[in-house]
């Protein structure tokens, strides 16, 4: 059984000054999950990356979690087109080369 | 060591208000955002600029400072350096970008004015991933052909990893925690590679099929006959049906390209026969060649 390492919700606020309420806010959008334990809060080591990039674009650019959603969305949107262009690229220059054979 | 504009960096003269510092700051910052803009290190320098400025045009202490020395910060370093006695520290607030840089992400014209209490502010001991690395491979469309292992250097790190049959060009993979050293105890970054397949072969490759012409002799065309061709996992023969048209067709089933990550599966080779037209035929062949054209009509 696979072990998930985590990290009291808490700790994570005080350590990168957000309001509990903030984290709140993100569940209710869906943005990130939380487990209690114990009455105590906790986050999955595994979505710290994703939660500190959350709280960098709430605090340096006053993004609300409705938005910090949409970007991430977009964000997504844009990785996959990159994908595709890379696999376009690769049809277009196997027809490139087959022509250069005739 | 450069003088640096921040007036101009925020895209303001230099009577804007606190309010316009704002307002600038606000409109790059979302435009220049690494986490917006992912692998630009453009935008991130960008940033880290715009950030700069802000810190501090945003203060009022500092502004004054910047405003009254300038460009002659050389200067207000000396001035700065006699009053360092009695003036040691320095606090302000404000807002800044708070991830992924430290404090030797500031220019030295930064530091060179407001020394290392001026970025104070971002003394608080935050946990920060550490930097995505981006490496790049290049590779034989031979050499992944079959799941191998490599050993790669990375910032004098070797790092074995196994390259997986089936690699497209172009395909990037992840290797968690291989990226930059987290910040302050924060995890590492991760450390993507993007694969560049050169074809090495005479195959053409398009996803997991491949793709490969092969002449044909006249006479085997038309009578049909064996044919022996090389794929990637050896020679196979090819049994060749009388009356082969030219650019006729045949999928070999499982012989071509190993699909990634699904043991034992590949794609198909595509045969193209190209019938060649005989030359430099002798006499008797062309005469033969007039008994068959008669025959025909």
């Amino acid at each position: 059984m696979e072990n998930t390492e985590m990290i009291m919700l808490d700790e994570f606020c005080a350590s990168h000054q957000v309001e509990v309420s903030f984290i709140h806010s993100l569940e209710e959008t869906g943005l990130i999950e939380t487990v209690a334990v114990n009455q105590a809060l906790y986050i999955a080591s595994d979505d710290l990356p994703k939660l500190e990039q959350i709280t960098r674009l709430h605090q340096d650019l006053n993004i609300n979690p409705e938005g910090i959603d949409a970007v991430n969305h977009l964000l997504r949107h844009i990785e996959e087109m990159k994908q595709e262009i890379v696999q376009l690229r690769n049809r277009i220059r196997f027809y490139e080369e087959n022509d250069d054979r005739v | 060591m450069e003088y640096i504009d921040y007036y101009k960096v925020l895209g303001l003269d230099k009577n804007a208000s606190q309010e316009d510092i704002k307002k600038a700051y606000r409109k790059l910052a979302r435009k220049h955002h690494p986490d917006l803009n992912p692998n630009d290190k453009e935008a991130h320098k960008k940033f880290q600029q715009i950030n700069e400025a802000n810190e501090v045009l945003s203060d009022p202490e500092k502004r004054k400072k910047y405003d009254q020395y300038g460009k002659d910060w050389q200067h207000a370093e000396q001035f700065e350096q006699a009053k360092q006695s009695r003036q040691r520290s320095q606090h302000f607030g404000g807002e800044g970008f708070s991830g992924q840089f430290d404090e030797g992400d500031f220019s030295d014209f930064f530091a060179s004015m407001f020394g290392d209490s001026g970025a104070g502010f971002r003394q608080r001991q935050t946990k920060f991933r550490g930097e995505d690395y981006q490496a790049e491979l290049q590779l034989n469309l031979t050499d992944v052909y079959k799941t191998h292992q490599q050993v790669l250097k990375v910032n004098d790190k070797n790092i074995r990893i196994t390259i997986p049959a089936g690699v497209e060009d172009g395909q990037k993979i992840k290797i968690k925690g291989f990226g930059g050293t987290g910040i302050n105890g924060g995890p590492n970054g991760d450390l993507y590679i993007t694969f560049h397949i050169i074809n090495n072969t005479e195959f053409k490759r398009q996803g997991n099929d491949l793709y490969k012409t092969v002449d044909l002799d006249l006479y085997t065309g038309v009578l049909g006959g064996e044919k022996t061709i090389d794929t990637l996992d050896g020679k196979i023969k090819l049994n060749v049906k009388p009356e082969t048209q030219n650019e006729t067709k045949i999928r070999l089933k499982g012989k071509g390209f190993p699909v990634y990550k699904k043991h034992g599966e590949s794609g198909d080779l595509i045969v193209t026969f190209k019938i060649k037209i005989p030359t430099n035929l002798s006499e008797k062949q062309k005469e033969l060649f007039e008994q068959l054209s008669k025959l025909s009509t």
